[in-house]
């Protein structure tokens, strides 16, 4: 493993996918994806079950072919290389460890294929086990270790071959929540301090929006949007994305006016701006919907002008933050989630008190309704 | 709430009748094994005297000598053969989409369905026909298609119970497909294909009735030569003869269920680690 000091990820690209599609019998798994992951960038491929995310994952192993489109590493063409020639290090959501080898022969295996020399073996092998913190494992087998460890292991089988890629897969699913933050934390530490470019496959957004440099939304077979974290979570660009990644009120409105970029909603008494994004040629005083995160809506006391009023029916203390749920009638029932950071709100917003609620400025995106 | 007669009656038959099934099912064994031991040369039952003579006179009995010889090397081949062919019809039947998926199982399979006799009969008529009466081939080549099912099974449940992502990671890591077949799937597969060779070894060195018509009499195989040892006499070296074979046919399971036990605790620990939390 050697080491780059070059943490940041680069221009170059180091994965390509072109316009790849793939079919399994009659269902389009993939449609037409194209993506671009520079070196060392950590990018994460989101989205639902059945959305095609690990089929893409698939696709850059080569554990088959796409039907459409080219996949390029490190700017080679490898639709038709097989996997064990494409210097790849995969992670499996069960690790797939080699029951029947200890710890330092499944590390060593991938070294093995490439005949390098034995005493070299022993000393990566060593360096991989001193990175993922298991040294004096090695003679362990798989099914001695707990998860946890398991999950190193793989880790380092993976990286121990200097792989131009690192392929992950969902590989968190299977550990329990404290120990899953300690590993995502570990991972990505390791994942600069080796400048690896990684492809992260995860059906968890908070996972994806915690770790990733760029966040790919999928859903259906489709590339939804591309980004950073915070890109995808302040400005989804369709309503998908809006609300599979973090949690969203969507608030019915009416467009006042459009001013260049920005666009004018009337929500219940109140003027909220956004970003005009896909409401370009709408006309005035069409019906929108407002989406907004509940960290964005505020209790206002009943009375003042509003987007919207109503009673407080349930408080879900969270530890870091309250969750508020709120019945609104006018102009449609509706439940809204508002989401106050500290505990005091549950004081000052008891079950049954009247509330307004406002929107933050600046905060939320708009779709037409059609 | 108390039972009802009708509910004791029907637990009461219900163990009886298990009773019965285990007791008719180790029954031949038990007349046999018993009337090994009399002293007298008849087959008689139950025997009024003890001797274990008629073991010394099975071992010592040259028909039965060679009758074992001749059914080991059989069964070796036999079975070796078998396990080689079924386990590459077992990968192909798992691993390819095949047109004539269904077909080809259909005729490897078709052994279970037709008679020992008919496939004795037919190698026999064809033997003939090529002068191979006489010989170990012939006998060995109908072995293995009797066996083959079993073995192809056997293989194949492996097969479908090995998590594939064991040889995607090996290919991963950069193994070529001989690489993953020699370092990850056989190791893996290992149980299957030893239970799959005893077991039809087992077969094999059992299998009498299309032996009957195959072999000759250089080539007569342990039933055989105590079918004909049967037509001749009737005194309890036969007994004797099966107890043994009992006592030795149930040692190699012993011994293979000690081993495939081990093989089995792989299996579900793989899988444990597929599920670890």
């Amino acid at each position: 493993m050697t080491k780059q000091e070059s943490v940041t990820p680069g221009d170059e690209v180091a994965v390509r996918f072109s316009a790849v599609t793939k079919r399994f019998a009659k269902t389009v798994a993939l449609h037409e994806v194209s993506l671009a992951v520079r070196r060392g960038e950590f990018v994460t491929l989101l989205g639902p079950s059945g959305c095609g995310k690990t089929t893409l994952l698939n696709l850059a192993a080569g554990f088959f072919s796409p039907d459409g489109g080219e996949i390029l590493i490190d700017g080679e063409r490898v639709n038709d290389v097989p996997t064990y020639r494409r210097e790849i290090g995969m992670m499996f959501q069960n690790y797939a460890l080699f029951p029947h080898m200890t710890v330092a022969a499944n590390i060593a295996y991938g070294l093995k294929a490439r005949r390098v020399a034995k005493h070299e073996i022993g000393r990566r092998v060593g360096e991989a086990l001193a990175l993922v913190k298991l040294t004096g494992m090695e003679d362990r087998k798989p099914r001695q270790l707990s998860g946890g460890q398991q999950q190193r292991v793989a880790l380092a089988r993976a990286l121990v071959i200097n792989p131009t890629v690192l392929l992950l897969d969902e590989p968190f699913s299977a550990l329990d929540k404290n120990l899953r933050s300690a590993m995502q934390v570990e991972l990505r530490e390791i994942q600069r301090k080796l400048g690896v470019t990684t492809i992260f496959v995860t059906h968890d957004q908070s996972e994806a929006l915690s770790l990733s440099d760029r966040l790919a939304v999928m859903s259906e077979g489709h590339l939804r949007q591309l980004g950073a974290p915070t890109e995808i979570y302040r400005r989804p660009c369709d309503r998908f994305v809006a609300s599979f990644v973090g949690d969203a009120n969507v608030l019915r409105g009416r467009l006042d006016r459009i001013d260049g970029a920005e666009v004018s909603i009337a929500v219940g008494a109140v003027r909220v701006s956004v970003p005009s994004g896909s409401l370009q040629g709408a006309l005035a005083s069409a019906p929108v919907d407002l989406y907004v995160r509940p960290e964005h809506l505020q209790l206002t006391e009943a009375g003042e002008p509003s987007a919207r009023t109503g009673t407080i029916v349930g408080q879900v203390f969270q530890g870091g933050h309250v969750d508020l749920l709120v019945e609104c009638r006018d102009p449609s029932p509706e439940r809204l989630l508002v989401r106050s950071a500290g505990y005091k709100a549950m004081a000052r917003w008891p079950v049954g008190a009247k509330v307004g609620i406002s929107i933050s400025a600046d905060e939320g995106v708009a779709f037409a309704v059609s | 709430m108390p039972r009802s007669t009708y509910q004791r009656l029907l637990g009461f038959f219900g163990k009886l009748a298990v009773l019965l099934i285990l007791g008719f099912l180790v029954l031949p064994a038990a007349v046999v094994t018993i009337a090994a031991f009399n002293d007298k040369a008849i087959l008689s039952f139950p025997p009024r005297a003890w001797s274990p003579r008629w073991f010394a006179r099975a071992i010592e009995y040259q028909d039965f000598r060679d009758g074992f010889r001749n059914g080991l090397i059989v069964t070796l081949w036999s079975s070796t053969i078998s396990l080689v062919v079924g386990a590459m019809f077992a990968f192909v039947l798992d691993r390819y989409s095949l047109r004539f998926k269904t077909a080809l199982e259909g005729v490897l399979l078709s052994p279970l369905v037709i008679p020992h006799f008919t496939v004795g009969l037919g190698f026999l008529i064809l033997a003939a026909q090529i002068g191979w009466t006489r010989g170990y081939p012939v006998v060995i080549v109908c072995h293995v298609v009797l066996v083959l099912p079993f073995v192809l099974r056997s293989v194949y449940v492996s097969l479908r119970n090995l998590d594939q992502s064991f040889e995607l990671a090996a290919a991963s890591l950069g193994a070529a497909p001989l690489r993953v077949l020699l370092t990850i799937t056989l190791p893996l597969l290992l149980p299957g294909l030893i239970s799959g060779w005893l077991f039809a070894a087992i077969l094999s060195f059992n299998e009498f009735t299309a032996s009957l018509f195959v072999t000759a009499q250089r080539t007569q195989t342990l039933p055989v030569a105590m079918y004909n040892y049967v037509r001749e006499f009737a005194d309890p070296s036969m007994a004797a003869l099966s107890v043994m074979y009992i006592v030795g046919t149930a040692g190699l399971i012993i011994f293979a269920n000690a081993f495939l036990g081990l093989g089995k605790v792989l299996n579900i620990e793989q899988k444990l680690l597929k599920e670890a939390p």
